[in-house]
């Protein structure tokens, strides 16, 4: 196939082929980072703009890493919302950043459907690094490709994800990445999170950890927000962690070749234990290194000079 | 779109003698195997490099290390091209410092494809020097590249293809002139 | 003198549906004929031949921003749009800068819509100072400089001693309190229904129990105190079911919704389509349905537009960033036109939901009637115009509407306001603005 895509805003209407080119352009991609030079010269002259609303060191190093890779020039913008609200509204901002004329534009924002919004208005590509709770595109993309390298299939493979459901944007691109390559997939968290209408995604599922672990290939890790709490979701973080975090008695109810993922940073000791997330069980840095890859080739197949949607 | 066969120009057995040839060429120039690394470039000169170190291996008694290198993403074409182009693998499991590596690739045209393969390569380590061997020379180069072994020399029109095929057994390997539209090169 | 002729008068305050001829002299209906028009008539003729003839229009919750957000809609545009939308009348809310809580500002719009205004306007003043929620405004000076009734519209009045306060004291001169029904602890932070539209698009949900929560609460209030209530915008089926146990309970409740409630469901706010986002939001096809089943059996009394012009900055942006509301005064009759397909809805029931109802819950004399000694508002609908809603046929200043493109069935053709021409689409007769 050909790469036809001029934006990478969310999952959702991606097609298996296409999630599949994705996964094997990454792979040659994770060819350059096991040399010594770690660089290719695809993207020079091209400008790539992180363009971050939320704070996030995670997520726009590893696009910064891997434009540098490909030789882009990297930029960064970073700003909070207020001051956004105070001054620029998100039109202006992208009219004005447009003008400069960069190459793609990565960008984070707190309001879901803000990529979509953003990409109406820029004549460059944009990759969504998250909007929301709606997608997180680059997310579900290297959790698919971290799982495959550990499991070399998704097809019936049974993956949990447990924690804040309801405001997870990985969930949201994982339903479509781990969903549609035909993963057994459950979402766990108490009620107040996990929303019965997302039955209707083709997930089952569960407000019982433990029926969402056992006999689970892959337990996911939501990282839950320490302020849900004022909100009244859950009574306390004790409470939480007691009933949703994993710990090894929990995850002893998993295959005895189950892996541990988390999308990070780790809430150590409340969803995930200390000693989980430093066992032999975690591919949490698997995810890291494929998260790289899998930013580079998208960075790559999005720099073409030619998109249908031009 | 294919167009009309014009000519054979190597059959199976031909584009094995030619690969004999070379071989000997590149042993007798480093004088020995000793040093030497092969590296194919996708996707052509991969099977032509490894029917080299098969033939290494039984003339000299010597197993050469033989890696294949994609040189996609070192074009300088990109982002002209259209589409994003297909990427291949890269694998080359060994050092190249201080040896002696022979590039191999099906056909020489512009030499656009052998400079963005040293490009790779100088990523990779520090040989020692860099050699090229082609199986087909078709002229109508646009950078200062020559090859160190040339199986055969085709004089050709810029509308013409060399079609090389070296995919499935060497029996059906084979190299044909064809009219093609203008522009396609190797 | 002003003579309309031959067109079909549905008037259902007088039980007429009928072919008939009506004379307009000095502002007023001076005279009813049935059957042929008169010959030899002195005066103006309006030929409504194949045409309806209906009291005229009333669109009782309309957003004119004026005073205080003049580029979104002003007095003057706000009724042209009315006009045009085929509505001599509007009741305009409270929720301007300043908010209309004082009767200055109830004279100033009274003052400007007569000078300037296509249309009658009858202001809505604000039930707390402020629409603060905490003192309540001066009904009876709002009321004797002009106001129709009261609201606190775009929020609820919070705090339930606050609003029984008002009912009970409204009660005492038969005021009309007219509320926006939403409960602001459980639509916090929401910004599209609650369910699988909004879930699928990571938008935070208002669930359904939001307004049927506050409904519930503003019935037993109207129980308790035995004032009047009228709930605004009904958008959910349980909202519905609670009017209906309401006026079975023989309770003093009226109720209204807008178009969009059913002609719309969040299925609209695919894309982030931010003129698909209001309060109360567009709901499931489930509340869309029950609507339309409170509008064929009586329990929705009138049809209101809930008007809400918006300028482009703040509908561009982010879906959750984006202010509430859309237009609607030019396409609500057209909307409300399909209710008659399939015939659960008769011609005299779209008289009463969008003119008649509305004049006797706002106590408007001379209104929502053709019969003799009535006001000069007529309304002369082509019920077999077919046509398509374009951007470059908005009157109103804004044009944030999901309704473009929408192939429309009905329109009205001509507006008479106080004898006045207003609104003329038809050939040889000239709106008089």
């Amino acid at each position: 196939m050909e790469w036809r895509r001029r934006h990478v805003l969310g999952l959702a209407d991606f097609s298996t082929e296409e999630i599949e080119f994705v996964i094997d352009t990454a792979r040659s991609m994770e060819d350059v980072l096991t040399r010594d030079i770690k660089k290719v010269p695809a993207l020079r002259g091209k400008t790539v703009v992180n363009l971050f609303f939320e704070p996030s060191t995670r997520t726009r190093t590893s696009f910064e890493i891997a434009g540098k890779r490909l030789s882009a020039d990297m930029v960064n913008f970073s700003s909070t919302v207020s001051s956004v609200s105070k001054g620029e509204s998100l039109l202006d901002t992208a009219r004005n950043i447009d003008a400069m004329k960069p190459g793609i534009i990565v960008m984070r924002h707190p309001a879901s459907g803000a990529a979509h919004f953003l990409s109406r208005y820029v004549s460059c590509s944009v990759i969504n690094a998250g909007d929301g709770s709606n997608e997180h595109p680059t997310q579900g993309l290297l959790d698919l490709y971290a799982i495959l390298k550990v499991k070399n299939k998704i097809k019936g493979i049974k993956i949990a994800i447990i924690g804040d459901i309801l405001h997870s944007r990985v969930v949201r691109s994982n339903l479509h990445s781990l969903g549609r390559m035909g993963a057994d997939l459950w979402l766990c968290g108490p009620a107040t999170l996990l929303p019965r209408e997302m039955a209707r995604s083709g997930a089952k599922l569960t407000n019982d950890i433990r029926e969402a672990v056992r006999d689970a290939d892959v337990v996911m890790m939501l990282r839950i927000q320490l302020e849900r709490q004022h909100t009244a979701y859950f009574p306390s973080l004790r409470e939480y962690s007691r009933k949703y975090g994993l710990n090894s008695e929990v995850f002893s109810l998993a295959r005895k070749d189950a892996v541990i993922m988390h999308p990070g940073p780790i809430n150590r000791g409340v969803e995930l234990s200390d000693e989980l997330a430093d066992s032999a069980h975690s591919i949490i840095l698997n995810q890291v290194e494929s998260g790289v890859a899998i930013r580079m080739a998208l960075l790559y197949l999005l720099a073409g000079g030619h998109h249908a949607a031009h | 779109m294919k167009k009309s066969v014009k000519k054979l120009i190597l059959d199976a057995k031909g584009v094995d003698r030619v690969l004999s040839r070379l071989t000997h060429e590149i042993i007798e120039k480093n004088k020995g195997a000793e040093e030497i690394a092969l590296v194919g470039i996708c996707s052509g000169g991969v099977p032509l490099s490894r029917a080299i170190q098969g033939k290494i291996r039984s003339i000299e008694g010597l197993d050469v290390p033989a890696g294949y290198v994609d040189i996609t993403l070192y074009r300088d074409d990109l982002s002209r091209a259209g589409y994003q182009p297909r990427l291949k693998r890269t694998e080359v499991p060994f050092s190249i410092d201080e040896k002696r590596v022979v590039l191999v690739d099906d056909v020489l045209f512009t030499g656009r494809t052998i400079r963005a393969a040293m490009d790779a390569l100088i990523d990779f380590g520090r040989p020692k020097n860099i050699q090229l061997a082609v199986l087909i020379d078709r002229g109508h180069r646009e950078l200062p590249i020559r090859a160190d072994y040339v199986g055969r020399n085709v004089p050709t029109a810029r509308n013409e293809t060399v079609e090389v095929i070296v995919e499935g057994e060497p029996e059906e390997w084979k190299v044909m002139l064809r009219e093609s539209a203008p522009g396609k090169g190797e | 003198m002003l003579l309309i002729k031959q067109g079909r008068v549905i008037d259902p305050e007088s039980g007429r549906d009928e072919t008939g001829n009506i004379v307009i002299s000095a502002g007023k209906i001076t005279d009813y004929l049935p059957g042929k028009a008169p010959k030899n008539f002195e005066g103006t003729v309006i030929d409504a031949a194949g045409h309806w003839v209906l009291p005229g229009l009333i669109d009782m919750h309309v957003h004119l921003r004026d005073p205080g957000f003049e580029w979104k809609e002003d007095i003057r545009s706000g009724t042209v749009a009315a006009a045009a939308g085929g509505f001599s009348s509007v009741a305009c809310m409270a929720n301007t800068s300043p908010v209309n809580d004082h009767a200055e500002v109830t004279r100033y719009i009274r003052e400007k819509a007569a000078s300037q205004g296509a249309a009658n306007v009858f202001p809505v003043a604000a039930v707390t100072r402020g629409m603060e929620g905490k003192e309540m405004t001066d009904f009876a000076e709002l009321f004797e400089a002009g106001a129709v009734a009261f609201s606190d519209d775009g929020k609820p009045v919070r705090n339930a001693l606050m609003l029984r306060r008002a009912l009970e004291y409204a009660r005492a001169f038969d005021f009309l309190i007219m509320e926006h029904a939403e409960d602001h602890d459980l639509s916090e932070g929401g910004a599209a229904n609650e369910g699988w539209a909004a879930l699928r698009l990571g938008i935070p949900g208002i669930p359904s129990a939001s307004e049927e929560v506050a409904i519930a609460r503003d019935i037993l209030l109207a129980r308790l105190t035995g004032g009047r209530i009228h709930i605004q915008h009904i958008s959910t089926k349980m909202g519905v079911d609670l009017l209906r146990m309401a006026k079975k309970a023989g309770l003093r409740v009226t109720g209204e919704t807008a178009p969009h409630y059913f002609t719309l469901t969040d299925a609209a706010i695919e894309g982030y389509n931010t003129n698909a986002k209001m309060s109360p939001p567009l709901r499931g096809e489930e509340d869309r349905m029950a609507i339309l089943e409170g509008i064929v059996d009586g329990t929705i009394d009138a049809i209101a537009s809930d008007h809400a012009p918006h300028d482009d900055l703040t509908k561009r942006c982010e879906f959750t960033a984006a202010s509430n509301g859309i237009i609607g005064l030019e396409t609500a009759l057209p909307l409300s036109m399909s209710l008659l397909a399939g015939g659960k809805v008769t011609p005299a029931r779209l008289v009463e939901l969008l003119s008649v109802s509305p004049a006797r819950i706002l106590g408007l004399k001379g209104k929502g009637s053709l019969r003799k000694g009535s006001d000069g508002d007529v309304t002369i609908v082509n019920p077999e115009d077919e046509w398509e809603f374009q951007e470059s046929d908005v009157r109103s200043k804004s044009r944030n509407s999901p309704f473009f493109g929408w192939k429309m069935k009905g329109r009205a053709v001509a507006v008479l306001c106080g004898g006045r021409v207003t609104h003329s689409l038809l050939r040889d007769v000239a709106a008089d603005v």
